[in-house]
């Protein structure tokens, strides 16, 4: 069943035209992963799913409910889908526990004390308990951004959006994020996940989607597309990250 | 970058001691350096100012001591009073200047009239004189003979006070709500916090203590501006001074006038500098402010 039916959304910044008619579905407990070149539109197809930015045409549906339409209330949408930015985000005045309970507690108005049960329980998941009372500039990058994924859980989406996460981490804190991301893959959530790292890709997504010109140019499971690519223009993005020794 | 200090000291720093002498050694040295020019230089000072031909008569008119004991106790029960406007004012600044920050921030149709407003009041009241509001609020309203309203020079010199320096301190807030990131914005609103609760929980309280520094300026501006509602006629530190020298023609007691209120700005403006360091250093050490 679909969750996500993405039909030929458009958006542009000014004259811009970043995506140009993309269709996507993502069906529920699917992982997909979205790859290609800096500025093909990842990044702005996930804030578009998640309405910070709005759509010049097009219909994004979610669990079968279209949630584009201009003048919509965005957030009973963002409460159903998480995000999480490449560059983390979390409130510096804050913090961790404050931090992953603020959304809890005002938007889903849920009592302190079972906010803070439920922040410290997924803390404690993800490895983090002893982290609850710090502030986020005492943590390192990798523990940040664990903290920015505990967050978006704590409102218990149906789907998690990933925004090149791991992309301003250093190298040796990568795998402590990407041991998040596939715990929650076996957890059943649905997943969409803009990234680099083709490895990861190949080895947590079901599928893959390569993005150029705006489109969803070629689209597959992990293997086949990473492994033998149909379209030339997919080859000649993949020679360039084998090239460059990402993959 | 912050996962230096996450991981903690291991084993216990070790330095040169060789290294150790010679940087003590040249502390000591660059140390004695600067105490003696100095005092070279302020000893200099002192003979050339009171060698010079017109020092007797300077010191007659501004530092006679008699007349600095004699103004003094006048000057100093007339300098609470500036003490109370600054109270007085300082806080309904910080409140009248927030909201103004606030009203130009609004982006509901609704609201215009509110942002238009907040806009018109920063550009008008930054531009007039402080002095030239203190006469207008202070001789112009009781001149209205309006029922009700006071005719205390003092209250209406304080009004024009906070009138002008809420248009100052609503640019100052609004810097600071521009100086928070906006992805602090886009990750409050990704988690379905409304507009309202993302300036309430996110982005004032960062924008806030990113202004402390600037806002502590303005109060320093504030609490000598405090002596222009003198103007006005009530007894404050100016006017006891400026009586004293009119009756005696010795303007020594302008200078305890100044003396009391630097006696107030100069542990402000430290504590402003302290601050903007401390600022600086949990900056350097990775921190978000």
């Amino acid at each position: 069943m679909a969750m996500l039916e993405i039909r030929g959304v458009h958006k542009a910044y000014g004259s811009n035209a970043v995506l140009r008619g993309l269709d996507l579905t993502v069906d529920t407990h699917e992982v997909v992963a979205l790859i290609g070149a800096s500025g093909c539109g990842k990044s702005t197809l996930l804030k578009c799913i998640n309405l910070l930015e709005p759509i010049d045409a097009g219909t994004i549906t979610l669990d079968g409910v279209e949630v584009s339409a201009p003048g919509a209330d965005p957030n009973p949408v963002r409460q159903r889908v998480g995000i999480v930015f490449q560059s983390f985000n979390l409130f510096p005045h804050l913090t961790v526990l404050a931090n992953i309970t603020l959304a809890p507690r005002r938007v889903l108005k849920l009592a302190e004390a079972e906010a803070d049960e439920r922040g410290r329980a997924l803390l404690e998941r993800f490895g983090l308990a002893d982290k609850a009372a710090e502030y986020p500039d005492r943590l390192s990058g990798g523990q940040q951004q664990r903290v920015a994924i505990v967050r978006a859980l704590a409102m218990r989406p149906d789907v998690m959006l990933f925004d090149e996460v791991t992309s301003a981490l250093d190298p040796e804190l990568v795998g402590e994020v990407l041991d998040v991301i596939r715990d929650l893959k076996d957890s059943g959530l649905t997943m969409v996940l803009a990234t680099h790292e083709m490895a990861f890709a190949r080895d947590v997504a079901d599928r893959v989607c390569f993005l150029d010109e705006g489109v969803v140019a070629e689209q597959g499971p992990a293997a086949q597309l990473l492994g033998r690519p149909a379209e030339a223009r997919t080859q000649q993005f993949l020679q360039r990250v084998v090239a460059s020794g990402r993959l | 970058m912050t996962h230096v200090a996450a991981t903690g000291a291991s084993a216990a720093p070790y330095r040169d001691p060789e290294r150790q002498s010679f940087l003590r050694r040249r502390a000591v040295r660059n140390r004695t350096v600067a105490s003696v020019s100095m005092v070279v230089f302020l000893v200099v000072l002192a003979v050339a100012v009171t060698s010079s031909p017109g020092w007797p008569a300077v010191q007659k008119s501004f530092f006679d001591p008699t007349a600095f004991r004699e103004s003094m106790p006048d000057i100093w029960s007339a300098f609470w009073l500036n003490v109370r406007m600054f109270l007085v004012a300082e806080p309904l600044i910080l409140v009248l200047g927030l909201l103004i920050a606030l009203a130009r921030g609004l982006r509901a149709p609704m609201w215009a009239p509110l942002r238009v407003l907040a806009a018109v009041w920063t550009d008008v009241f930054r531009g007039i004189p402080t002095l030239l509001l203190i006469l207008l609020f202070g001789f112009g309203i009781p001149a209205l003979r309006i029922k009700g309203l006071t005719n205390e020079p003092v209250v209406w010199g304080t009004v024009a006070l906070v009138v002008s320096y809420s248009a100052y301190v609503a640019e100052v807030y609004r810097a600071g709500i521009d100086s928070v990131h906006p992805g602090q914005r886009a990750a409050a609103r990704s988690l379905g916090l409304s507009d309202g609760q993302t300036s309430r929980f996110v982005v004032l309280p960062q924008a806030v203590r990113n202004v402390v520094p600037p806002l502590l300026n303005d109060f320093i501006s504030l609490q000598k501006d405090t002596a222009l509602v003198s103007v006005l006629g009530p007894i404050e530190a100016l006017r006891a001074a400026q009586i004293y020298a009119s009756d005696t023609f010795n303007y020594t007691s302008y200078v305890a006038a100044a003396v009391l209120f630097i006696s107030l700005t100069i542990p402000m403006a430290r504590y402003t500098d302290w601050l903007l360091a401390r600022q600086r250093r949990r900056k350097a050490a990775g921190g978000s402010w």
